[in-house]
């Protein structure tokens, strides 16, 4: 209940700014020594709230759908993308991790790599990856594998950092039960890792979402929000309003895999503590 | 469910990944079966690759035993760099752009010049006074910049303005708010497309749109710093292939009859853009479809498609000398090897006139479409 309120009090709290910067703002921005400080409040470039709720409810083109079908039907095939993504991304980590915890010369081998394709810019990766689509697999899924390529990466480095959490006591007495690398990682490593995993699966949720929407506008893939995107920006010389309600979509499903990956902590961290993770 | 399946396929993919680059070059046209051919675009599904889609539409490409897939372009896609790789059998590409990556090393020739005219504006506001390109001088002026500039830098030059000096360079988004908010003085538009943004967008102080009056435009082509736009470009390596060259003219053959049905049937046209799922609205789409058969028809010479010697030179003098606001050339060399052939356009254009089709469109009267509110 307390949540519900707070979530609505948020709500309003960011329609009263930007309600308000639209009603002092000065219409033509704030420009300090040729520097624009602050955005312009005009119409243009700021419609009212209002304005993007009725174009929410009217038809996309004429006789076409309401816009709000369209954005949720983006919203909800970039959902798709963003899940395989992220599932993907998942499971890579946390092999890799896995693997580099298991073998220290994988971690000094591999760790730098890791950490190095993190900064490959996607406008480089996207092209080259977009060529898959139509011929190794459906052009969606090469978005979800930029998805996954963005969401593998807190997971890995996350999760290693959770596997080698152990003290070394601990290792020692599972090695005094002559238990094996298997059995201590099931037993011992995984369950002092998660407090690690979960933060970094929140990290990789929001990683996937970005990768899926930044994936769909670089290689233009159609049906998603961030193809939608980049078709309705087209139109924010006559119709503004417009840009914004898929840009509300996309805050939307960022909001909505954020909760679905917090959902998964519930049933599995009622008991366990909670740490702050460091991923670089 | 459905998402169990996303994510199952999406492992099945990544594993697959490591294994096969994409297949050489597709079996030519054998007895009967339909050559599969992919065709890559620059942007998303709109009029101004009518022509293509209405081939496809109307089995035009069929009639020719060729099954066309049209790709999609995106913001990263460079079409010429995914002919170059082989992932699609031709490509449309600006031809400035296209000879930069040719340089570059991309091994692809131009074989059919479709756009004969460009379609670059430099606009202003009718109050401002700017009516030629020596106006500039002084104002702040916005530019795409991505190699999508040089018809302006060009245009500056020849009219006697140092670009670097005389005028404020500002980059431009792809809308034209910038203009609208007068932050800039003159923006770049295309005339099928930002140039119709603007008259569908309401002046606030009247209440009604804008119209052409509120407005003043630059058209490199009066100016004489026009470059060549889009082309149909193939795959220089694979045209020694007798093969590829057969099928070339049969791609090129019903590509004319696409554009010469457009010509002849715009509002078809215009719905068949608008069923592809473009997001553009109707009248928007009507207005650029009109546009581009303006930039086409009537053709000159032989007919539609043809490379015109005169044009190209311009094109390529420019490329080689006009610099823009970081010192760039587009290309460093003239163009080497075979950069454009009308060998294939030639011969599709004498079997389209035998099927009976009108290649130069010498009757052509572009129409005059009213655009309505955000293009609905």
């Amino acid at each position: 209940m307390r949540r519900a309120l707070s979530v609505i009090a948020g709500l309003i709290a960011a329609a009263l700014l930007w309600e308000g910067y639209k009603a002092a703002g000065d219409p033509e921005g704030t420009v300090l020594f040729g520097v624009r400080v602050l955005p312009r409040a005009d119409d243009l470039s700021m419609p009212h709230l209002w304005t993007i709720l009725t174009r929410l409810a009217d038809p996309e083109m004429t006789g076409g759908r309401p816009v709000w079908i369209v954005v949720l039907d983006a919203c909800l095939f970039t959902l798709g993308i963003t899940a395989a993504g992220f599932l993907a991304g998942t499971v890579i980590g946390l092999v890799l991790a896995a693997a580099m915890q298991r073998f220290r010369i994988v971690e000094r081998g591999l760790l730098p790599y890791v950490i190095l394709s993190q900064t490959v810019p996607l406008v480089a990766l996207a092209p080259l990856i977009a060529g898959w689509g139509g011929t190794l697999m459906p052009p969606w899924a090469t978005v979800a594998v930029i998805a996954a390529y963005l969401a593998f990466f807190p997971v890995a480095v996350g999760m290693l950092r959770g596997l080698q959490s152990p003290s070394a006591a601990g290792a020692e007495l599972m090695r005094s039960y002559a238990a094996g690398w298997w059995r201590t990682l099931v037993k011992l490593r995984f369950p002092s890792a998660l407090p690690y995993l979960f933060p970094a699966l929140r990290l990789a949720g929001a990683a996937a979402v970005v990768g899926a929407v930044v994936g769909e506008i670089s290689t233009g893939t159609r049906g998603g929000i961030g193809r939608l995107i980049i078709e309705y920006s087209r139109e924010a010389t006559s119709d503004p309003a417009k840009v914004y309600t898929a840009m509300l979509g996309a805050a939307l499903l960022g909001l909505l895999i954020a909760g679905l990956v917090s959902l998964l902590e519930l049933p599995l961290m009622r008991h366990r503590r909670h740490v702050e993770v460091v991923t670089l | 469910m459905k998402l169990s399946r996303i994510f199952l396929a999406s492992v099945l993919a990544l594993t697959a990944c490591g294994t096969a680059d994409t297949p050489s070059t597709p079996a030519p046209g054998a007895s009967g079966a339909l050559t599969p051919i992919k065709l890559q675009l620059q942007w998303f599904y709109q009029a101004q690759f009518a022509g293509y889609i209405a081939a496809v539409d109307q089995g035009f490409y069929k009639e020719q035993g060729l099954d066309v897939e049209l790709l999609e372009g995106g913001v990263d896609i460079v079409p010429q760099t995914v002919l170059a790789t082989g992932k699609a059998d031709y490509a449309v590409a600006w031809v400035p752009k296209a000879l930069a990556s040719r340089e570059q090393g991309a091994g692809i020739t131009d074989v059919g010049q479709i756009f004969a005219r460009s379609g670059t504006y430099q606009v202003a506001w009718k109050d401002s006074g700017i009516t030629k390109a020596a106006d500039l001088a002084g104002k702040k002026v916005g530019n795409w910049g991505f190699g999508n500039e040089f018809e302006l830098f060009a245009g500056m030059t020849k009219a006697g303005l140092d670009p670097s000096k005389d005028v404020t360079l500002v980059q431009q988004q792809f809308d034209m708010q910038a203009l609208l908010k007068k932050e800039i003085d003159a923006a770049q538009a295309m005339s099928y497309n930002e140039y119709a943004q603007l008259l569908e967008a309401k002046n606030p102080a009247t209440g009604q749109l804008y119209t052409a009056d509120d407005f003043a435009i630059i058209d490199w082509k009066a100016e004489g710093s026009s470059m060549l736009q889009d082309a149909v470009w193939a795959n220089t390596e694979k045209l020694s292939d007798p093969n590829y060259q057969a099928q070339t003219v049969k791609f090129l053959t019903a590509t004319i009859k696409g554009w010469a049905y457009c010509r002849d049937n715009a509002e078809k046209c215009r719905d068949l853009v608008v069923a592809k799922g473009s997001k553009l609205g109707k009248s928007h789409q009507l207005w650029q479809m009109n546009e581009v058969n303006k930039l086409i028809w009537p053709a000159a010479g032989a007919g539609v498609g043809v490379i015109d010697e005169a044009a190209w030179k311009q094109t390529v003098d420019i490329s080689l000398t006009t610099k823009n606001q970081t010192g760039d050339t587009v290309l460093k060399k003239a163009p080497e090897g075979p950069a454009y052939t009308n060998d294939y356009i030639n011969q599709a254009i004498e079997q389209a006139k035998a099927a009976g089709v009108d290649v130069t469109g010498a009757s052509f009267q572009a129409a005059t479409v009213t655009l309505t509110e955000g293009g609905a």
